[in-house]
């Protein structure tokens, strides 16, 4: 029997719109690591002493530093939503025997990041 | 005045005769409560007599009429013509399925799949008849009602581009029923499903592009149905790699 | 295919606790540090002041935690796309390679410079 197989697109992922969302939420793990190398480079400065912490500021205001981390930014926001959003699908979690509402799990997730991004930003402009 | 009929741009494949689909432009009249279906059966009894396409109970419920209608993966039984108006309507077969004739598609790899993973209420001593049904409560029936309500449409793996490019992927429906039963608490069959279920085929090949859940018309949710079967596996993997297997205590799902 | 004996698990494990730990750390960060602190909206940290941050162990604790999960997470997350995404599968092996292997030599990094600090 003869059948017809629709070839799969090398660029499959611009057929919808949600898989142009899909692919771009996971290009996002690049910045995150992106992000990990950026501040390695700032505690191995700061372990360097005074000199070589100015120098990494130097570089780091440079106009397409920053161009490079407002972007990384953006793709790191999309993470955050994306990640938060989907968390209630992947845990059932119960409180006293019925299933907590995804609502509160999502608001959870922003209110422990609120909490956590506070804290972190006291401990370093204080 | 509103227009009274509406042109549909059916695919058509011949085996043996046709490389590839081409599409074929009926025009059908444009009813309310009408739904893509019934533009189909109208082109079928007076327009072309040779249009193949597959349905059954025309109420969204035997799930054999799924098609592809323009480009997202829709029951053609519960997809209105109205919606579409002015038209065209383009009308293709199931993505990520080989076609064997026009809107027909080959369902044999899902059929081979969905036996895999065991998906029947199993027990590991049957009790005698005699002493009736095995009861659940309310409670314990919401645990896994909603992964219950899955037609078998085939929409999720229409939509899912881990399916298109990993044939061997045991796909959305197969994995939200299995959990539909890992969760049922009658069920003891969970161990049993695990093997199927926690290979590379199975929920580690999906990345949650979450499109399964988006088409579902039964909102079923395979993809959090998989997310949370891979929390419970790798959180159950995990404890086997600290602690020897005969002291870990059996997990619902 | 033995189950017992395959890493995804605790590859996935990985990957969604890193996840979980950069969406709720790595904006702030960035933001001070790549943004706020380079445009001058706020004033600069002096050295002296996040050098005692850093000295801290338990600030090195966390972000050693940090840099090794969202790494692994990268790596996840970075080989499915390669996988998927550009449909590379077949060339599976150095991709496994140059992601967890990425990973691991990151993390190896990461604790050198903060045990250094
Ligand atoms: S999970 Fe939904 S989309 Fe998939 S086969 Fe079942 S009813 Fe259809
Ligand atoms: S014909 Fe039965 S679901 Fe559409």
């Amino acid at each position: 029997m003869s059948v017809y197989q629709r070839p799969v697109h090398l660029f499959w992922w611009l057929e919808r719109r949600a898989y142009v969302l899909f692919v771009l939420r996971e290009l996002s793990s690049v910045f995150v690591a992106w992000f990990v190398v950026f501040l390695l480079l700032l505690v191995n400065a700061i372990s360097d002493g005074a000199a070589s912490y100015q120098r990494f500021l130097d570089w780091s205001g440079q106009w397409w530093m920053v161009a490079i981390n407002v972007l990384a930014m953006l793709f790191v926001l999309l993470h955050v939503v994306t990640w938060f959003g989907l968390a209630p699908r992947a845990m059932a979690i119960k409180v006293r025997g019925s299933r907590v509402p995804a609502k509160q799990i999502v608001a959870a997730h922003y209110l422990a990041w609120l909490v956590l991004s506070a804290a972190v930003a006291w401990l370093v402009v204080r | 005045m509103a227009a009274t009929e509406i042109t549909l741009e059916v695919a058509r494949y011949r085996p043996g005769v046709d490389s590839e689909p081409v599409l074929q432009s009926y025009q059908v009249p444009l009813r309310e409560h009408w739904a893509i279906l019934d533009g189909l059966t109208y082109v079928k009894d007076h327009l072309d007599g040779t249009l193949s396409f597959r349905w059954s109970c025309r109420m969204g419920i035997c799930g054999s009429c799924g098609m592809t209608v323009n480009g997202e993966p829709q029951l053609s039984c519960a997809t209105f013509l109205t919606d579409y108006a002015p038209g065209p309507i383009r009308v293709e077969p199931l993505h990520n399925f080989p076609v064997v004739r026009d809107l027909v598609v080959d369902i044999d790899d899902f059929m081979t799949k969905l036996p895999k993973v065991k998906p029947w209420v199993i027990r590991e001593v049957q009790s005698p008849i005699e002493e009736g049904e095995y009861l659940q409560t309310p409670e314990e029936m919401d645990e896994c009602q909603q992964f219950s309500m899955c037609i078998n449409c085939m929409l999720c793996y229409s939509a899912c581009p881990v399916y298109s490019l990993e044939p061997d992927f045991l796909g959305p429906a197969a994995i939200a029923l299995a959990q539909r039963y890992n969760l049922d608490s009658r069920d003891e069959g969970a161990d049993e499903r695990r093997d199927v279920l926690s290979s590379p085929e199975g929920i580690w090949a999906c990345t949650f592009v979450g499109e399964c859940s988006a088409v579902c018309p039964k909102g079923v949710d395979p993809a959090g149905a998989i997310q949370r079967y891979k929390l419970t596996a790798a959180t159950q993997s995990i404890k086997e790699l600290l602690m020897p297997r005969s002291l870990i205590p059996r997990s619902k799902g | 295919m033995n189950r017992r004996r395959s890493p995804e698990p605790l590859l996935w494990m990985l990957f969604s606790s890193g996840g979980m730990v950069a969406a709720l750390m790595v904006p702030i960060l960035l933001f001070l540090f790549g943004i706020v602190f380079p445009l001058g909206l706020l004033s600069t940290p002096s050295h002296a002041h996040l050098y005692a941050v850093l000295h801290n162990p338990l600030t090195r604790l966390v972000l050693f935690g940090l840099c090794a999960l969202a790494l692994f997470h990268w790596a996840h997350r970075f080989r499915y796309t390669l996988y998927d995404g550009l449909q590379l599968k077949r060339y599976a092996v150095p991709i496994v390679v140059l992601c967890y292997g990425g990973a691991v030599v990151g993390c190896v990094i990461a604790a050198g410079l903060l045990l250094t600090v």
